[in-house]
């Protein structure tokens, strides 16, 4: 999705000659009033107003009274802000690692030649399908301690047995990210899938003549192939986590107490809960310098190398 | 198979493999395993939306229903309560199919003469506004909600399925623009040249030559524009200020997670289902094409 075809500007514009350069190719510019307005208006325009209003004193509504920096200031001296960001450092982290790893794995199984192929991948990406709120609530509802997989495994006659990830601050975020994998590696699996299914067939057949055997094949000659495929993922996984919001209000609504809390959902009650705009704007800021540094070097790898295709 | 064991054997040509070699026992197991872990969600939720509440507390989630009845979807579609109001998802399944409707259509229309536009009748700037739209689609949403707060409210629309329609139509512009712009790049240019010999100006080629052409294409945006808006819940619950008119997601989970009264459990799983049920239907009737069309839309999720 990020190679795009442009082809040679041989516009019709250049053949018609209208007087003035503006009528020029007016219906075109007509049809595109929608996107224009989009790209400037609420994009463009949307976020540069966030970013200046994030360095006034906005409370209920916004207001321009400059207060420099005090708005990070206090972002970054509340603890709820730390805490979210270190949620969403450890589910991030596990989140990308958890998605390539299992992700890659199940396309490397399913590219073996499986029989029953189309029925294995529908059942790994049915869950991207649904919503964030329903994988939400089902999992809400597994992990459940007393009706759900932890009361089963007691009944079994273990116990001791101990799973409650939801009401254990520590561990909580682990509970998220059980069902975050559930719901978002099918779709990593079917785009290595799509990658693996590119990979020459011959160079299987090299690496078998060498005797070299599958799993090192694999590391040290498909996955190195692969490196596009992994950074279309890589990007794609990290800009969903930074938007993870939907599944913390449906499964833990960033409880027990403060612990499950994400930067999405401090910016949505500094907004349209606790009415302290001003710390929503400069949360909803941070989140947009995150996705920035996440953007940037993807950007420099695709477009800034030498090659390009 | 070592290169000295493949030439003590002779040149016989290929082994035909064995089915259940031991490589083989390994990459099914895994992969029944895994799926039998996939699965067992959306089996939880048919099994208890099927129990009466004795019965869950009674027994485990795995169990399958002793006595079936199907009093939770009922219960969850016609009088289920969030707040004061206690007549169920329908109200919000309805809200939801109002809001779908009018989003996709509108979506998938201007996407696809933007996408025209962008491939066929380029202007100076085109571009430029074309690359701020792809490069929106990656700023988290927050940073672009209050903002856009006030622009509905001062065109009167905060609050209004209206409105929340046309922020769905926004954000998922970029996504739409980039596959009608792609998929228009590849036709042949000639067709084009033709039809402008020939005296078509911009409309007329649209529908008389391209539009018949870009069935494959509306579908996959259809596919990504249904699941999308249907499973949104950001948008829903930040442009909507009356709960009657919360889409469908918003209510399941102030039904779900309401405080006060019982949890009803199969109230809440068949609640859970019936909000998935949209999604389901399109993955597994659009097969292929969904892989395709989220594939492609991925970056919109």
């Amino acid at each position: 999705m990020t190679t795009t075809d442009i082809r040679p500007d041989t516009g019709p514009e250049k053949a018609v000659r209208r007087p003035s350069r503006l009528l020029r190719n007016l219906s075109s510019k007509v049809a595109m009033v929608p996107l224009i307005f989009t790209a400037l208006v609420i994009f463009l325009g949307g976020t540069i107003w966030t970013v200046v209003y994030s360095f006034t004193k906005s409370g209920l509504l916004p207001r321009l009274s400059w207060a420099g920096l005090d708005q990070y200031e206090r972002l970054w001296s509340s603890r709820k802000w730390i805490v979210s960001i270190e949620n969403l450092a450890i589910y991030g982290v596990f989140s990308l690692i958890g998605t390539l790893v299992i992700g890659f794995i199940l396309a490397a199984l399913l590219d073996r030649k499986i029989r029953g192929e189309a029925v294995f991948r529908s059942i790994f990406l049915y869950p991207f399908a649904l919503s964030f709120i329903v994988t939400g609530l089902v999992w809400q509802w597994i992990l459940n301690p007393e009706l759900g997989l932890q009361s089963v495994v007691r009944d079994l006659g273990w116990q001791s047995f101990t799973f409650d990830p939801l009401n254990n601050p520590n561990i909580v975020m682990f509970g998220l990210l059980i069902a975050g994998l559930w719901q978002g590696t099918g779709l990593i699996m079917c785009i290595m899938l799509a990658g693996l299914r590119g990979i020459d067939e011959d160079i299987w057949k090299a690496a078998r003549v060498d005797g070299i055997g599958t799993v090192k094949t694999y590391i040290r000659i498909v996955i190195p192939m692969m490196r596009p495929v992994f950074v279309t993922s890589l990007v794609l996984i990290a800009a969903g986590i930074v938007k993870l919001y939907d599944l913390v209000v449906a499964q833990t609504s960033g409880g027990p107490g403060i612990s499950s809390e994400v930067p999405a959902k401090y910016v949505m009650t500094a907004m349209f809960g606790g009415q302290n705009l001003g710390q929503g704007f400069a949360a909803s800021s941070m989140m947009l310098l995150m996705v920035v540094i996440i953007l940037i070097p993807w950007a420099y790898l695709e477009f800034g190398g030498k090659k390009h295709g | 198979m070592p290169l000295g064991k493949q030439l003590a054997e002779g040149p016989r040509g290929k082994k035909p493999k064995k089915r259940f070699s031991r490589g083989n026992i390994i990459v099914y197991g895994t992969l029944f395993v895994v799926a039998l872990y996939y699965a067992l969600p959306l089996y939880v939720m048919i099994v208890t939306s099927l129990k009466g509440m004795p019965e869950i507390r009674m027994g485990n989630i795995f169990a399958p229903p002793l006595e079936i009845t199907f009093e939770p979807w009922v219960k969850a579609w016609k009088e289920a309560c969030t707040g004061i109001n206690c007549d169920g998802l329908s109200r919000g399944f309805w809200n939801s199919v109002r809001i779908l409707i009018p989003s996709v259509i509108l979506s998938v229309a201007i996407a696809s003469v933007n996408g025209y536009a962008l491939s066929m009748w380029k202007f100076r700037g085109s571009e430029v506004f074309f690359t701020i739209l792809m490069i929106g689609a990656f700023i988290p949403y927050q940073v672009m909600l209050y903002p856009i707060v006030i622009l509905l409210r001062e065109a009167g629309l905060y609050g209004s399925l209206t409105g929340l329609v046309l922020v769905h139509v926004a954000f998922g512009m970029p996504i739409n623009t980039l596959l009608f712009r792609n998929y228009f790049a590849s036709i042949p240019e000639e067709l084009f040249k033709a039809a402008r010999v020939d005296g078509a100006g911009f409309w007329a080629i649209f529908f008389k030559i391209i539009l018949p052409m870009s069935l494959p294409i509306c579908v996959v945006a259809f596919i990504i524009q249904v699941t999308g808006i249907w499973n949104d819940f950001l948008f829903g619950v930040t442009y909507i200020s009356s709960p009657d008119r919360y889409p469908m997601t918003v209510q399941l989970n102030n039904i779900v997670n309401s405080v006060q009264g019982v949890k009803e459990y199969n109230v809440n799983m068949a609640a859970t289902l019936l909000t998935g049920l949209v999604p389901l239907v399109i993955y597994f009737a659009s097969g292929k094409l969904f892989v395709r069309g989220i594939a492609a839309g991925a970056v919109k999720g």
